[in-house]
């Protein structure tokens, strides 16, 4: 597949926010402080293909996948989709762009219009992009849409309200609302984590067969079990940076960074017998404000040596095919 | 030999209004013993919170509750209120959900366990500051970061604080309601160890409210898994998994993602029963993968089976090479 052909091609990302400093602040002139929450993230994504972002919250997962759809402003980097640079879009032009990347949010209590039934709802996003023809055809849309996310037969949910339905359904009625119209990238922010667990398997397996179907998913999660499961390619992010990438089986089975080592070490198993020997970080990953000199990690790294103080490591290739890490210890 | 804890037959009903109510917790049945760690597991409404709550005589005048809760072979539950505080804090402790969002944010953390410990007479003036110490430090707070206030903490510090408050007057149980559902995962890994150390070094029991299979996999010797307001399997956390005799424990844990298996996950289907009209049957026949005739119709008993456990599952009246 030619580079022109790429879904999504992320390179060297940065989104700064920035911090008040208060009215003791500004009139002693304090310096204007930034938080650093993108701090040179690449990836890229394919069609049909699944990329989770895992890290722990603060570590710019959220705010990565929102400025790729130019829902918030970076300070440089480039966005790429399809091969088109869309980083500097207007609004005007970013129009329709909407309708091809869609967002679905991590609650589903939250992200429907409680006064809107589950067919307005569906509709909604035809009606604000004027796509769909005629009104049958959109009905027809809507009826698809929730054929496709398993709320079949459509009558039965078409004229039911968000409090009618379990989490569950309400999670599949917003992913509805954003395929209807299409969509060649979805991104997923932590779609299943305000579900029960035994509901949880069902949206995911959902996302999945979307996925299969040729759609391209970013989903953001803080659980690396579902990544496992779910995920072709896991990339985690640590202040900013995203330190190791990968196919999820070989991030897995064979981590590289030692942030990732940690991370995966205290994942408890479901299995009693299966007992984790967790290796705990101590203390929790500073602020985006100030972020440590040479690797970002090394404050809290088991492995530290002296060149971590220094030397600020790229992500390179390490471990097996496709897989790369940001250690100078790795490989 | 009697149990540390026993809670026997406990019913609680909420008055909804309109001669309706909501009969959440349906006769559970749980013993702890000293030291032991128990997880008490189910999904959101299962009753697990409201059980411990009744266990501690918190519920809201709203609700009214039927059972026995003995601790050391006395029925603390039996005299209301009055029977029951005497034991609150200094003998079964709780750490709320959310606790660590709801320590008072204009007072330091060492003035709010100081509180803690004058309101129980437990201590007062020099003693009960010297106490505060130990208390942070055996929660892995260093002594001089009490004088701080809970913004100033991390969430995993105030999870921290919020369990040096519930082990201020020396409880022998501990409950701990989701202590880790909202922390990250390196955080929730430091709070396990945490709450393992307490419980090794002070003999602590634990019983763990949470959704979270796998944590209670890790850090608890029994589990007892709720649905619809009743106890369905109860034993050790082992042959809960490896061997389970209900089978809601079996989906729920096919549910459940894992790291290193990859084996499909499989959704359960349909949702919980409503618990404020009568249930028929075994309330999880309508989910289950293995109804059969008797389901529908007759409401399994939490019988005692071999290998320590009790399950409410009337496959277990049929002999194996039948089912």
């Amino acid at each position: 597949m030619s580079a022109n052909d790429r879904l999504l091609e992320v390179d060297e990302l940065v989104v700064h926010y920035p911090v008040g400093r208060g009215i003791v602040g500004t009139m002693a002139r304090r310096p204007r402080e930034t938080v650093r929450a993108v701090d040179g993230v690449s990836f890229t994504l394919e069609r049909g293909e699944l990329l989770a972002l895992v890290g722990e919250s603060g570590c710019g997962k959220t705010t990565t996948a929102q400025t790729v759809l130019r829902l918030l402003e970076p300070v440089a980097g480039r966005i790429s989709f399809h091969g088109d640079d869309i980083t500097s879009l207007g609004q005007r032009e970013l129009r329709p762009l909407r309708r091809r990347m869609q967002i679905v949010y991590q609650d589903p209590y939250e992200s429907l219009d409680p006064r809107l039934t589950v067919r307005k709802a569906v509709e909604e996003p035809l009606v604000i992009h004027r796509a769909g023809g005629s009104k049958a055809e959109r009905a027809e849309l809507v009826q698809d849409a929730l054929e496709r996310v398993e709320l079949s037969p459509p009558g039965l949910f078409l004229d039911r309200y968000p409090h009618e339905l379990s989490g569950g359904q309400r999670q599949r009625v917003a992913i509805a609302a954003a395929i209807v119209l299409g969509p060649e990238l979805l991104v997923a922010d932590e779609p299943v984590s305000m579900l029960d667990v035994s509901v949880r398997a069902g949206v995911l397996a959902l996302l999945d067969r979307l996925r299969r179907d040729g759609l391209g998913v970013l989903m953001i999660t803080h659980d690396l079990s579902t990544a496992a499961h779910f995920a072709d390619r896991i990339a985690v992010m640590y202040l900013g940076r995203i330190v190791e990438e990968g196919p999820a089986a070989s991030v897995v089975s064979d981590p590289q960074h030692p942030y990732t080592k940690a991370l995966l070490s205290v994942v408890p198993r479901r299995d009693p017998r299966e007992r984790t020997r967790p290796q705990i970080l101590r203390g929790e990953a500073p602020d985006a404000v100030r972020i440590p000199a040479g690797c970002r990690f090394h404050p809290r790294c088991p492995i530290a040596i002296d060149d971590c103080r220094r030397i600020d490591p790229a992500l390179e290739p390490a471990g097996g095919s496709d897989h790369m890490a940001a250690c100078i210890l790795a490989g | 030999m009697s149990s540390l804890l026993e809670l026997d037959d406990l019913h609680v009903w909420f008055d909804l209004g309109e001669g309706r109510e909501l009969h959440a917790v349906q006769g559970v049945s749980l013993s702890l013993d000293a030291g032991q760690r128990l997880g008490l597991v189910g999904e959101s409404g299962c009753g697990k919170t409201t059980t411990v709550l009744g266990l501690l005589g918190l519920l809201p005048p709203t609700a009214s509750v039927s059972g026995r809760v003995v601790f050391n072979g006395k029925d603390i539950l039996a005299g209301g209120e009055d029977s029951i505080r005497p034991h609150r804090w200094t003998d079964l402790a709780i750490v709320f959900q959310g606790a660590m969002n709801a320590l008072n944010p204009v007072q330091t953390v060492s003035a709010q366990i100081v509180e803690a410990l004058e309101v129980h007479g437990s201590a007062s003036g020099r003693a009960a500051r010297a106490r505060v110490g130990e208390l942070l430090e055996a929660v892995g707070i260093p002594r001089d970061r009490g004088n701080r206030y809970p913004h100033e903490f991390s969430g995993g510090m105030r999870q921290r604080a919020a369990i040096a408050m519930a082990l201020a007057c020396n409880p022998s149980v501990l409950v701990a309601d989701e202590p880790t559902t909202a922390l990250d995962v390196m955080v929730q890994a430091q709070i396990l160890e945490l709450l393992d150390a307490l419980c090794r070094d002070f003999g602590l029991a634990l019983l763990l409210v949470t959704h979270d299979l796998p944590v209670v996999a890790q850090l608890c010797d029994r589990a007892a898994v709720m649905y619809a307001g009743e106890i369905v399997e109860q034993g050790p956390v082992d042959a809960l998994f490896h061997d389970s005799r209900h089978p809601y424990t079996r989906l729920l844990f096919a549910a459940t993602p894992d790291l290193h298996s990859d084996g499909a996950l499989a959704a359960i289907p349909g949702a919980p029963p409503r618990l404020d009209r009568p249930l028929e049957g075994c309330p999880f026949h309508p989910r289950c993968d293995r109804v059969f005739s008797r389901c529908p119709h007759e409401h399994p008993a939490l019988k005692r089976l071999d290998g320590d456990r009790e399950a409410a599952c009337h496959l277990n009246d049929v002999p194996a090479e039948v089912a």
